[in-house]
């Protein structure tokens, strides 16, 4: 019964993660692929020598940092104040739900051709409110600004766009994980707490807060994860533009731009590997915690 | 009685705070969306000249974008008609064969304990951690040495095999809802497990199968990178998304765009509302603990 549930893994993980493997330490660009066999391949460090000292792979991971972390913390804050707002049933709470939930199910292709024209520096209603009520002397160019300065700080302009992007379109996500916990949460804690004159601030951080503590660090994962290789949202937004060569996006620009299977590979599987690291810190520190 | 209100509502500043939390995250969700409508419906030249007008009146509201993006290129239009065939195709055909390959899977998950709940878990995380960026790129080299990128066939498998972990995990949730004893009776009875299977298990789990495929059908109609990678160079076979998005890099008038990424949207918006509970509870269920 298991047979075609595990061939597929076999197939969409292992191997591919082997060729993966193998192609980092070989000279393979795009123009090889037709005569491509097990037995011409050459084999090279050069990929991760490459990768490793350049310049650009270490900046793009600086970025990729900045980036999903910044999300995964936004999309968090999101999910928790709405989970929490939206808590006690009231009349049209269902459609509001409903409605916060439209970024999530929107196509991102769609998602990212609206937040274009929403930012257009011509014709986007973003900078013409910008221009006549909040006074800007020139639009902001919000998908291809590396940095501008707005009172005296330097303002990374597009990687805060791209973030304020994925924090839209992933918070409905991190808000659907809360509610369930907070559905299934008993009420007679808090009302007993309540009656003893616990006030808010104290029946939230107490009480609440450590029986959400579980659904935020799965959270914390999943997002971190999936910013950490977000490739669709900062693509289609600015193609890498304005400060945004997340290690994705590298990925990409090896593969097809530079024709480069093999540095493209290494690039991957040096990302794939400070991921990994990454999530096996966090899952350590979280045992440690839960045994305390 | 008036103890328990004060618990229920809290006190007024946490009131008015928790409503202005809901209208400004109302506002953030569904302003884009509203704004992409509205622009679907004026001419190129009144966005252009009065940016800031958003609610067209009742007599300059002018649908004619949504039949000129979708009419085919020989007809003046963008042919979105053509890649909303070419994702039907796709997504569909993704759902039958991924729901296929994940269903027995997730059954003997929940219920023959040799293939538990770890090693699901581990699977599901195992593919998460692998980038679809970094998995591109063999998949890329695999499908070009055997003449499969330019072909929808191609791109499908690729999407089944990207569901299938998804569509395990659901389908294992929705499985552990049915309560064991209903098979045990029927196996008491002399019932065999294929018959099992056929005649009780999968009525039963029906709606979750349903979600569990409408589900997967929002990701493949949703997928961008591996579309690009395979089909952008082969016009007539892009999907919706490869689609919206080549247009957004020509000089496309901004109503026609707008009214290709609405159109788009409104099947997946329609599909996820209709089984919106289900879903909801389906991709949530490891977080009640």
């Amino acid at each position: 019964m298991v047979a075609p549930t595990a061939l597929v893994v076999v197939l969409v993980v292992i191997l591919p993660f082997l060729a993966v493997i193998l192609f980092s330490v070989a000279h393979i660009r795009l123009i090889d692929i037709p005569r491509l066999t097990l037995n011409n391949i050459t084999f090279t460090t050069d990929n991760f020598a490459h990768a490793l000292s350049s310049q650009s792979f270490w900046s793009g991971f600086g970025t990729t940092i900045a980036y999903a972390s910044l999300t995964t913390i936004g999309a968090i804050v999101g999910g928790l104040a709405v989970g929490l707002a939206l808590r006690r049933p009231f009349r049209g709470r269902g459609l509001i739900r409903a409605g916060l939930l439209i970024p999530y199910v929107l196509p991102v292709v769609a998602a990212a051709a609206i937040w274009k024209t929403l930012l257009n520096p011509q014709y986007g209603v973003v900078n013409a409110l910008g221009k006549t009520i909040l006074g800007w002397d020139a639009p902001i160019a919000f998908l291809s600004t590396t940095s501008q300065t707005f009172a005296g700080v330097h303002v990374p302009v597009t990687l805060f766009t791209v973030v304020a992007f994925e924090i839209w379109k992933t918070t409905p996500l991190a808000f659907l994980f809360i509610t369930a916990r907070l559905q299934v949460m008993p009420a007679e804690p808090e009302e007993a707490a309540a009656l003893d004159g616990a006030n808010s601030r104290q029946v939230f951080w107490h009480i609440i807060f450590p029986q959400l503590r579980g659904v935020v660090i799965l959270l914390v994962l999943l997002r971190f994860i999936w910013s950490f290789q977000s490739f669709n949202d900062i693509y289609l937004l600015t193609g890498g533009a304005g400060g945004t060569q997340v290690l994705a996006i590298r990925i990409y620009t090896e593969l097809i731009t530079r024709a480069d299977i093999g540095s493209a590979a290494a690039y991957g599987l040096v990302m794939t590997a400070i991921l990994a690291v990454l999530l096996s810190f966090v899952v350590i520190v979280n045992r440690r915690g839960e045994r305390l | 009685m008036s103890k328990r209100r004060t618990v229920a509502q809290g006190p007024l500043g946490v009131h008015v705070l928790r409503v202005a939390v809901i209208v400004v995250a109302l506002a953030f969700s569904l302003a884009p969306v509203l704004y992409g409508i509205a622009m679907s419906l004026r001419p190129m030249s009144a966005i252009v000249n009065n940016p800031l007008s958003l609610i067209p009146a009742f007599n300059q509201i002018d649908l004619s974008s949504y039949p000129t993006a979708l009419r085919s290129e020989s007809q003046g239009g963008f042919g979105l008609g053509r890649f909303i065939g070419n994702s039907m195709f796709i997504a569909l055909g993704t759902v039958i064969f991924a729901i296929a390959f994940s269903v027995l899977g997730a059954y003997a998950a929940v219920r023959l304990r040799f293939f538990g709940k770890r090693s699901i878990n581990g699977m599901i995380l195992a593919v998460y951690l692998f980038p679809g960026i970094v998995l591109a790129v063999p998949l890329f080299v695999l499908m070009s040495r055997i003449g499969l990128t330019g072909s929808l066939v191609g791109l499908m498998i690729i999407y089944v095999a990207q569901t299938v972990p998804v569509a395990l995990y659901m389908l294992r949730n929705y499985f552990q809802a049915i309560p064991e004893s209903i098979e045990e009776a029927a196996l008491i009875d002399g019932c065999s497990l294929p018959v099992l299977l056929r005649k009780i298990v999968l009525p039963i789990a029906m709606p979750g199968i349903v979600a569990t495929g409408l589900y997967v059908f929002m990701i493949a109609w949703n997928e961008y990178l591996f579309a690009l990678l395979f089909l952008v160079q082969d016009r007539p076979r892009w999907t919706v998304s490869l689609g919206i998005a080549q247009l957004t890099e020509f000089t496309v008038p901004v109503p026609i765009l707008m009214a290709g990424s609405v159109a788009i949207t409104i099947p997946v918006v329609i599909g996820f509302f209709a089984a919106q509970r289900l879903l909801v509870s389906g991709l949530t269920a490891g977080a009640e603990k």
